[in-house]
C-alpha cells in the first residue's frame, strides 16, 4: 500500500490536497494511507518551503501547490 | 480611464435607484459601488499580469539569492524580495526554517516576512486606486524601510539565540543547502494557467475583505462629518499615533481589509501619519501570525518583536504627521 504525507500547516490548500488524493485513489480503486505532517521540524527535514507538498513513498514529488489530477493519478500508478 | 467606474455608480444609484445624491445613504452608496467595481477590475487585470512574470519564481530561488549576502544588502534583498513574492501566511513557518537552515541570518530572513504582508499586489492596487500614486509610492518605501530595519535590529540583539532549541541547531548546522534551483522554463500557456490558478486563488481569498472593507469605508464617507477626526484626533495629540498602533493590533486584516478604510479615515481628517500607524499595524502586528511564528520563537523573541513592531509604526505615524504638509 502507498503512503502519502501531505505536508503543510493545516491551511485550506493542505486539506484540499489530502482529500483530493484519497478521493482519486478511491476512485481508481487504490488503497493508500494519507498523512497530513503539519510539524514543522518534519517539514523542514523534508526541505520543504512552500507548502502544501506531497510524500509519495518517502520520496519528495511535489510542492507549492494543490497537485493536479494527472499528477496524483502518475503517483498512484508508479 | 477610471471615470467609468464613477459612471456606472452615477448611473445605478442616481438614475436607476433613484436615489437624492444630498442623502447620506445614497453618498456611502455610490462610493461602495465605484469602489468595489473599480477594485475588482483593477485586481482582475494585475494579478493575472503579475502572475504571468512570476509564474517562473520559487522560493528556492530567493533563498539561493540571499545565501551568502553581505548583511546590508541582505536586508534590502530580503526586503525587496519579501514585497515581490506572495505567500499565505501559513507558508510562513516553513520558509522561516528553509531560510534558517540554509544559514540565512534571522534579520534577513525577518526582513523579507515583515515585508510580505505590508506589501503586495493586491495592496498596491488599491493604494493606488484609492489615494494615488505618490502615497503608495510612501507606503511602499516606509514598509520596506521597517522590513530592513526591523531585520537588522534582530541580527543586532542577536536574534538567533531566542529562537526554538530545534531551528537554533538548524541555523548552527546550516548545511543542507537544499536543492540548488533552477529557474523554471515555461512556456506561454503554462504560465496563461498558473496565472489563472493564482487569480482564482487570490481573488477568492481577498474579495470579501474588500467588500468589508469598501463598506466600512463607505459607511465612514457618508456617515462621519467631515474634519470629526481633525478636531478629535488631530494632529495637535503626539498620542494618537501609539493609539492608533495598538487599536490595530487586535483587528486583524490582511491590507487588502484595511486600504479601503485608510482612503476614508485620511478624507475625513485623520492625519496621514496616523492613518499609515494604523493600517501597518493592523497588517503586520496580529495574534494569529504570532502563534504561527512561536513555533520557530521563544516567548522572549516574540515579545522583542512585538514591542519592535509596535515602535517601528509609531515612528512611522509620528514623521508623517511631521511631514505631512511637505508630501500632500
Amino acid at each position: 500500500m502507498k503512503t502519502f504525507k501531505v505536508l503543510g500547516s493545516g491551511c485550506s490548500k493542505c486539506q484540499k490536497t489530502a482529500a483530493s488524493i484519497e478521493q482519486i485513489a478511491a476512485e481508481l480503486g487504490i488503497e493508500v494511507r494519507v498523512i497530513k505532517e503539519t510539524d514543522p521540524m518534519v517539514i523542514m527535514q523534508y526541505g520543504v518551503m512552500s507548502t502544501p507538498a506531497v510524500v509519495a513513498d518517502e520520496q519528495l514529488v511535489h510542492s507549492g501547490s494543490v497537485p493536479q489530477r494527472a499528477e496524483i493519478e502518475g503517483w498512484l500508478s508508479a | 480611464m477610471l471615470e467609468i467606474f464613477t459612471y456606472l455608480a452615477d448611473v445605478l444609484v442616481y438614475r436607476l435607484a433613484g436615489l437624492d445624491p444630498s442623502l447620506k445613504v445614497a453618498d456611502a452608496l455610490h462610493f461602495f459601488i465605484e469602489d468595489t467595481s473599480k477594485i475588482f477590475a483593477l485586481l482582475l487585470v494585475m494579478i493575472y499580469l503579475i502572475a504571468l512574470v512570476r509564474a517562473s519564481l520559487r522560493v528556492e530561488q530567493i533563498r539561493q539569492w540571499l545565501d551568502g549576502r553581505n548583511r546590508a544588502a541582505g536586508y534590502l534583498l530580503g526586503s525587496l524580495s519579501g514585497a515581490v513574492t506572495p505567500f499565505c501566511s501559513c507558508s510562513s513557518i516553513p520558509i522561516f526554517l528553509g531560510f534558517t537552515s540554509a544559514g540565512i541570518p534571522i534579520g534577513i530572513t525577518m526582513s523579507f516576512l515583515l515585508t510580505s504582508p505590508l506589501i503586495n499586489e493586491v495592496a498596491v492596487v488599491l493604494l493606488g486606486s484609492l489615494l494615488g500614486w505618490k502615497f503608495t509610492l510612501l507606503y511602499i518605501l516606509v514598509g520596506m524601510a521597517v522590513g530592513i530595519l526591523g531585520g537588522a535590529v534582530l541580527d543586532l540583539i542577536r536574534a538567533e539565540r531566542l529562537l526554538q532549541p530545534f531551528a537554533a541547531k538548524a541555523y548552527l548546522d546550516a548545511n543542507q543547502a537544499g536543492a540548488t534551483a533552477e529557474p523554471l522554463r515555461l512556456t506561454l500557456s503554462e504560465r496563461h494557467r498558473f496565472a489563472l490558478d493564482e487569480l482564482r486563488d487570490i481573488f477568492t481569498r481577498v474579495w470579501k475583505w474588500v467588500l468589508i472593507g469598501v463598506g466600512l469605508g463607505a459607511a465612514l464617507h457618508g456617515f462621519v462629518p467631515e474634519g470629526w477626526f481633525e478636531q478629535h484626533l488631530g494632529e495637535g495629540q503626539w498620542w494618537s499615533v501609539p493609539a492608533a498602533v495598538v487599536l490595530g493590533i487586535p483587528l486583524y486584516s490582511n491590507a487588502t481589509g484595511v486600504i479601503p478604510v485608510m482612503e476614508s479615515l485620511i478624507s475625513k481628517g485623520l492625519p496621514i501619519g496616523t492613518t499609515l500607524a494604523f493600517c501597518m499595524s493592523t497588517v503586520a502586528a496580529s495574534f494569529p501570525e504570532f502563534i504561527l511564528l512561536k513555533q520557530v520563537m521563544q516567548w522572549r523573541l516574540l515579545a522583542i518583536l512585538f514591542v519592535l513592531l509596535l515602535v517601528a509604526f509609531t515612528l512611522v505615524g509620528w514623521i508623517f504627521n511631521l511631514l505631512a504638509p511637505f508630501i500632500i
